[in-house]
């Protein structure tokens, strides 16, 4: 072996046996590769879909509640049907509106509230406990609260999805902070960063997926509370999918109703991937996943 | 090369490396590193530890220092002390205001940034505008050997790569005492003699100060200027040695080993005093 030679040559150099440890290059991935390992993540989903149409349909044939009960036969063209008309996308446009800027000012109000409990001791003895408190609290509980404060107003929706979503998020960054590997804090206070230096270099990317996971929690409860709030607080002339859902309620319209409910269900499903990718992500930059893992 | 000419100096008479003065009748200027007296306990009342006692030590400039000691002999606590990271309870540190950085066994990199970004991180902290932290970052893992993997992440390189963009971290930092906590510790022995190399041809080039720990006699042998060893519970120094340099080091020279044997008898002696 060429442990002896100086100056050392390039490849040599770093021919330890610890080389053995570098799994072998990255191959180029192929379409055909592409287009299997793609397969193989969708169809188990599209298996899943089939069998709930199946037990539905099954559900529909047994005539059980079969006047008011349709099949996805009946659901499925309503839906298509409602996706041809402007109502439901203005219904979508308004409903997404609100999840947006109420979700945002959770995640605004609820990392500048994580940011400083993690950083002020005696804020974190004052109102740590609180924030957990505040995460078990159904969100029904606070449209009473909000109805008297703000009236039957969009505000009423958003109050009820900051207070929802926020105590999510502040935590996960707690913890995120909580967690910064003692070492790595180690390692940066001898490379001398120090103060916001150390918070924008150290502290919250090595903080960010548990802060992500925070994120995600924090949508999901966001999202119940903005439905909630929708079918609570209808406000005049701004269908929303709530709204829609409550028209259909009214006119017992199950295919209807099925639809909207099949909308909202998509919506959140792709939410959710798309913070499932943000997370897979993040943990492959780190390398954190299972050797062979994809999706 | 015979042991005899090995000096085997009690620590109240230690003189520095062969061409400085020691520590008693030495010039303010000449040490890097100095110790004096320092002791440092943990906690409080009966659960109190002594991680050391009353240690004294002086590295000089441009000197290659092993501090070995079985485990719990505080050298990882003195590293800290001397990088500033923890104050001593007693005696006093100075490192005459030179720049001082720690490597430690793990590699400890930023898992979310690319080598050459882990190195980059090291000169902003440092304030290197950003026109030069690029090339200064080239630069610096050409001299580890590690061109061409700057935009690997540390999660894709081997152990032992690792250490090596640890140690042109170290090396951003533009110190000039360099303390390294085992930093070889986890590596297998044929990765670790190349990094041996490298740290010396690195050591002498930049003309580092170097305060090495490490439990590895043979390491201490091959690496040093000069082996100090420190007793364990608690930690306080009891030999020092001066390691004759004729010729290329290598870990397997008979020197070293006789060096390391030595080394090793004393240690051992030093532990069935305490009964493990």
């Amino acid at each position: 072996m060429a442990t002896e030679t100086r100056p050392t040559p390039k490849p040599t150099a770093i021919s330890g046996l610890d080389r053995l440890e570098l799994g072998p290059a990255q191959q180029r991935r192929s379409p055909a590769r592409v287009a299997r390992s793609a397969w193989s993540a969708t169809w188990p989903k599209l298996l899943a879909i089939a069998l709930i149409l199946v037990i539905w349909e099954v559900v529909h044939l047994t005539g059980w509640k079969s006047y008011v009960l349709k099949g996805p036969g009946t659901v499925l063209p309503d839906l298509w049907g409602q996706l041809h008309h402007a109502l439901l996308w203005q219904a979508i446009g308004i409903t997404l509106r609100r999840a947006v800027l109420g979700y945002g000012l959770a995640l605004v109000i609820g990392s500048v509230i994580g940011i400083l409990v993690a950083r002020i001791p005696l804020l974190r003895a004052a109102v740590g406990s609180i924030i957990t408190g505040l995460q078990t609290m159904p969100s029904i509980v606070w449209f009473p609260v909000g109805i008297v404060l703000f009236g039957l107003s969009t505000l009423t929706i958003l109050f009820v999805m900051v207070l929802g979503a926020a105590p999510s998020i502040a935590n996960g960054l707690i913890t995120g902070v909580d967690y910064t590997p003692p070492l790595l804090l180690r390692a940066g206070q001898t490379m001398g960063l120090r103060g916001v230096t150390l918070y924008r270099y150290l502290i919250l990317p090595a903080s960010l997926p548990a802060y992500v996971a925070g994120m995600k929690q924090g949508w999901a409860f966001a999202w119940r509370s903005l439905m909630a709030g929708e079918l609570l607080v209808l406000i005049l002339g701004q269908p929303s999918l709530g709204v829609l859902l409550d028209n259909d309620q009214n006119l017992q319209d199950f295919a209807g109703l099925g639809s909207i409910v099949i909308v909202i269900l998509v919506i959140g499903i792709l939410v959710d991937t798309l913070f499932s990718k943000a997370d897979l992500a993040i943990r492959r930059r780190r390398g954190l996943l299972p050797p062979g893992a994809t999706s | 090369m015979s042991v005899a000419q090995w000096r085997r100096t009690p620590p109240e008479h230690a003189p520095g490396a062969s061409a400085h003065p020691g520590p008693g009748e030495e010039a303010a200027g000449q040490a890097a590193v100095r110790l004096s007296e320092v002791s440092k306990v943990y906690g409080r009342g009966p659960s109190a530890v002594l991680a050391l006692d009353r240690v004294s030590l002086t590295v000089a400039p441009g000197e290659f220092t092993c501090l070995i000691g079985a485990s719990g002999c505080g050298k990882s606590t003195l590293l800290s002390l001397v990088a500033g990271l923890d104050q001593p309870t007693a005696g006093s540190i100075s490192t005459q205001g030179r720049r001082v950085t720690l490597m430690f066994q793990e590699p400890a990199l930023f898992p979310w940034l690319t080598a050459a970004r882990n190195v980059e991180l090291a000169l902003r902290a440092r304030g290197v505008p950003k026109a030069q932290r690029r090339e200064r970052c080239a630069e610096l893992l050409d001299l580890v050997d590690l061109g061409g993997f700057g935009g690997k992440r540390p999660h894709e390189l081997s152990g032992g790569m690792r250490q090596r963009v640890a140690l042109a971290r170290a090396l951003a930092q533009d110190a000039d005492v360099l303390l390294m906590d085992e930093p070889f510790g986890a590596l297998d022995a044929m990765t670790r003699d190349l990094l041996h190399e490298e740290l010396e041809r690195i050591w002498r080039q930049q003309g580092l100060t170097v305060l090495f720990v490490t439990h590895n006699v043979r390491e201490a042998a091959r690496l040093g200027d000069r082996v100090v060893v420190l007793s364990s519970r608690p930690g306080r120094v009891i030999e020092e040695y001066q390691v004759p340099r004729q010729g290329p080091r290598r870990i397997d020279s008979p020197e070293g080993a006789r060096m390391a044997a030595t080394i090793t008898d004393r240690l051992r002696e030093e532990m069935s005093r305490h009964g493990d």
